[in-house]
């Protein structure tokens, strides 16, 4: 199998869960936690671990918008497009990104892995609309220049980290 | 009035025991329509069609509530006829309607009940996408544009065959149901038992038909053509023909089969009997051995393919005998060597999955399969309808010789229960009349998933166990991998009830399913050779064409098995 999927790891998540298939979507959650998204290995791994069909995991997987069966960027981008985000003009900043990264609408994730820009509903910040996310940490009273600065700031840390 | 009766349309209905108001409805005489309900599968309450309206104008779905005492319940009301008709619109909106080429044409029960309601057009364009054919399959076919979502394959793949190649994939609109990763179907762990065509209400899984091939062979005068019958077929065509529920209509088949242009017809039940030989003799000498027991058949494809799937460990305790269809025509095409014409083998079978087991490597001899081709019982009546033969005009014909004569042990090889009584016939010392009664009462027959029984051989108590529909296999291996119970002899067919209730045949409801069990006992009782060794067509073949490769053409390793140990 794949040398992206570290089993010792996916057999802590298991224990964590007492191999319990009642407990999947938790396992699936854990699982995403680790590497973004969901690796094609786990299906016929957690099938056998859990004893439940492959076919049964990947409908799970398919079923929540949160799971993702594509590889997901070092810094994941969530912007609001609620309404009151909407009407406070979130959808430029929205292209302002993809323009940035050379991204659309069916082109989430840049290809050297770094970003990933998606849109979620309500991040439930409607006060500080319009908002968005990075990997969880809340960005409120975007502007479309505020945005390219923080990929540019994002970039930058990625550099010093990687020195 | 006691309180036992629910009001059904005004009538008094007593409750006896139904777990749902669907089955007190349909008790009372109403036909309530429902694509998702199964009584042998979970209830999921999805194709909303049973709904009921309760005396203060509330909906239930019938399929999911449970009867009470002194419910009043409407089943035909304005609101319900304009609430089915509405659902069987929407149904048929995004449906692919190409009725007339469909497989499941006349069979369908989206086609049935928008007749039966009346639907004579759709308001609304269909505007899904067209997902493409999956035709991988050497068993079955599906077409997602027929797909209603009932949910009934799921459900037959997961609970009553624990396989689980199939469930609902994404969400919403986009819901669909199908594989991991949306992989064809022969690359999953599907085995092709096919039972969810038995239960797909349209045509979106379907039985591969084979039937132009065979057409193609018949009409050419270059081949020889012999077909085989296998023992579930003759109890099942007849339902589809216009005959009683489980009557054996062998004669006929053959007699249809000549009509056709077939050269030779023989029974598989002949097959049997050689299967009954080599079992038996496995069985002995693993006995004496101790070792790799229990041993499991091997009869039935899907279960072979099922172990090489998901127990590859099992491999080695699968009886190595070839199964019947498969030793018989290693036997067919030995015997015609010599023929100067190209012999074609074909079988017709209760069963999706001998299409695949023919095809496979092992039953191959450069390149050349033992049996060509595989057709199911529906495969021969859609092509006896094409003849235009009426069958039930037909003279019973008797099958061909050198290989006419086949044991009653052989005939109840397609009913669950079937093989392990043929075996403990030939493994019985007391051949009296009365002893083969015993057998038959020793709870071996029935239709339940799981039986057990115990014969003595010489000093030895032998435990057997016989197991159909794959989920209940599976609870067995597990009860028996934690060491809970212990069985020399496992008999598994993968199909609920054995191969009469197979997928390839007639679909119809458990009643049907009895019946045509009773009618290969009943075939079983006017043999007069009750026993496999005492058919002389058996005697001839093992000093005869058999003698010194009896190993080589009635045995078979899965190539699987040196990967998995």
């Amino acid at each position: 199998m794949s040398p992206s999927c570290d089993f010792a790891k996916l057999d802590e998540i298991l224990e964590n869960h007492k191999y319990d298939p009642g407990n999947i979507i938790a396992i699936l959650q854990d699982t995403q936690e680790v590497y973004h998204y969901l690796p094609k290995e786990i299906f016929d791994y957690y099938s056998e671990k859990l004893g439940m069909s492959r076919a049964r995991i990947f409908s799970i997987a398919t079923f929540y918008e949160n799971f993702s069966l594509e590889p997901k960027g070092k810094y994941v981008i969530k912007i609001c497009n609620g309404t009151a985000c909407h009407v406070r003009k979130s959808m430029p900043i929205l292209e302002q990104l993809r323009k940035d990264l050379n991204l659309s609408e069916q082109k989430k994730t840049t290809d050297d892995l770094l970003f990933t820009v998606e849109t979620v509903s309500c991040l439930g910040a409607c006060g500080l609309a319009p908002a968005l996310t990075v990997n969880d940490e809340v960005f409120g009273m975007m502007t479309p220049e505020k945005a390219t600065e923080l990929v540019n700031q994002l970039k930058g840390e990625n550099a010093d980290a990687a020195e | 009035m006691s309180g036992d009766f629910v009001l059904i349309d005004n009538i008094p209905v007593q409750i006896d025991g139904e777990k749902n108001l669907l089955s007190l409805i349909r008790k009372a005489g109403i036909d309530l329509p429902t694509f998702c309900y199964y009584s042998e599968l979970s209830v999921y309450g999805a194709c909303r069609m049973c709904m009921v309206e309760n005396k203060w104008g509330g909906m239930e779905a019938a399929c999911c509530t449970p009867p009470k005492p002194g419910m009043e319940i409407y089943t035909n009301t304005p609101k319900l006829r304009r609430y089915r008709k509405m659902i069987l619109e929407l149904l048929l909106s995004n449906h692919c309607r190409d009725c007339t080429t469909c497989g499941k044409n006349g069979d369908c029960k989206l086609q049935e009940l928008a007749g039966r309601f009346g639907i004579n057009r759709v308001r609304f364009e269909n505007t899904a996408e067209k997902p493409k054919l999956d035709s991988s399959s050497l068993c079955i076919e599906r077409d997602l544009n027929k797909c209603i979502l009932c949910g009934d394959c799921v459900r037959m793949c997961d609970e009553v065959q624990n396989v689980g190649a199939i469930d609902f994939m994404y969400r919403g609109s986009k819901m669909t149901v199908g594989t991991t990763f949306n992989v064809p179907i022969s690359e999953t762990v599907c085995v092709g038992c096919g039972q969810c065509a038995a239960v797909c209400p349209t045509g979106a899984i379907v039985v591969k038909n084979d039937v132009s091939k065979i057409w193609k062979v018949l009409n050419d005068p270059s081949i020889k053509v012999i077909v085989q019958i296998a023992p579930a077929v003759r109890v099942g065509i007849g339902d589809k023909l216009g005959a009683k529920p489980g009557e054996n209509l062998m004669g006929k088949i053959v007699a249809a089969l000549k009509r056709m242009g077939v050269d030779e017809v023989f029974d598989t039940a002949t097959g049997a009997d050689l299967t009954v030989m080599e079992e038996s003799n496995e069985l002995l000498g693993r006995l004496e051995s101790d070792e790799k027991l229990p041993l499991f058949t091997s009869c039935c494809p899907a279960w072979v393919q099922y172990v090489e799937k998901k127990h590859p460990e099992l491999l080695a305790n699968v009886s190595t005998c070839r199964s019947p269809m498969e030793m018989f025509g290693s036997v067919l095409k030995e015997e015609n060597k010599k023929s100067d014409r190209r012999v074609v083998v074909i079988a017709v079978m209760p069963c999706t999955a001998k299409k695949f087991e023919a095809a496979r490597d092992e039953f191959k001899v450069d390149g050349e399969p033992y049996i060509d081709y595989v057709i199911t019982t529906q495969e021969l009546i859609q092509m006896i309808q094409e003849a235009g033969i009426i069958f039930s005009e037909l003279e019973p014909e008797a099958i061909d010789m050198p290989f006419g004569t086949q044991s009653g042990a052989g005939v109840i090889f397609g009913v669950t229960g079937g093989v392990t009584e043929a075996v403990i016939r030939r493994l019985s010392e007391n051949k009296s009349a009365s002893a083969l009664r015993a057998i038959a009462f020793n709870g071996v027959r029935g239709m339940e998933g799981l039986k057990e029984t115990t014969i003595q051989y010489e000093d030895r108590e032998v435990k057997i166990a016989i197991v159909s529909g794959l989920r209940n296999a599976e609870n067995l291996i597990q009860k028996m991998k934690k060491g809970e119970s212990h069985y020399d002899f496992v008999e598994v067919m993968a199909c609920p009830g054995g191969c009469v209730c197979g997928a390839g045949q007639p679909i119809t409801n458990l009643e049907g399913k009895k019946k045509r069990s009773v009618g290969l006992y009943a075939s079983d009782k006017m043999c007069s050779i009750k026993r496999s060794e005492e058919n002389p067509v058996v005697t001839a073949l093992y000093s005869g064409l058999l003698k010194g490769k009896a190993h080589k053409l009635l045995h078979v390793k899965y190539q699987k098995e040196e990967t998995a140990e």
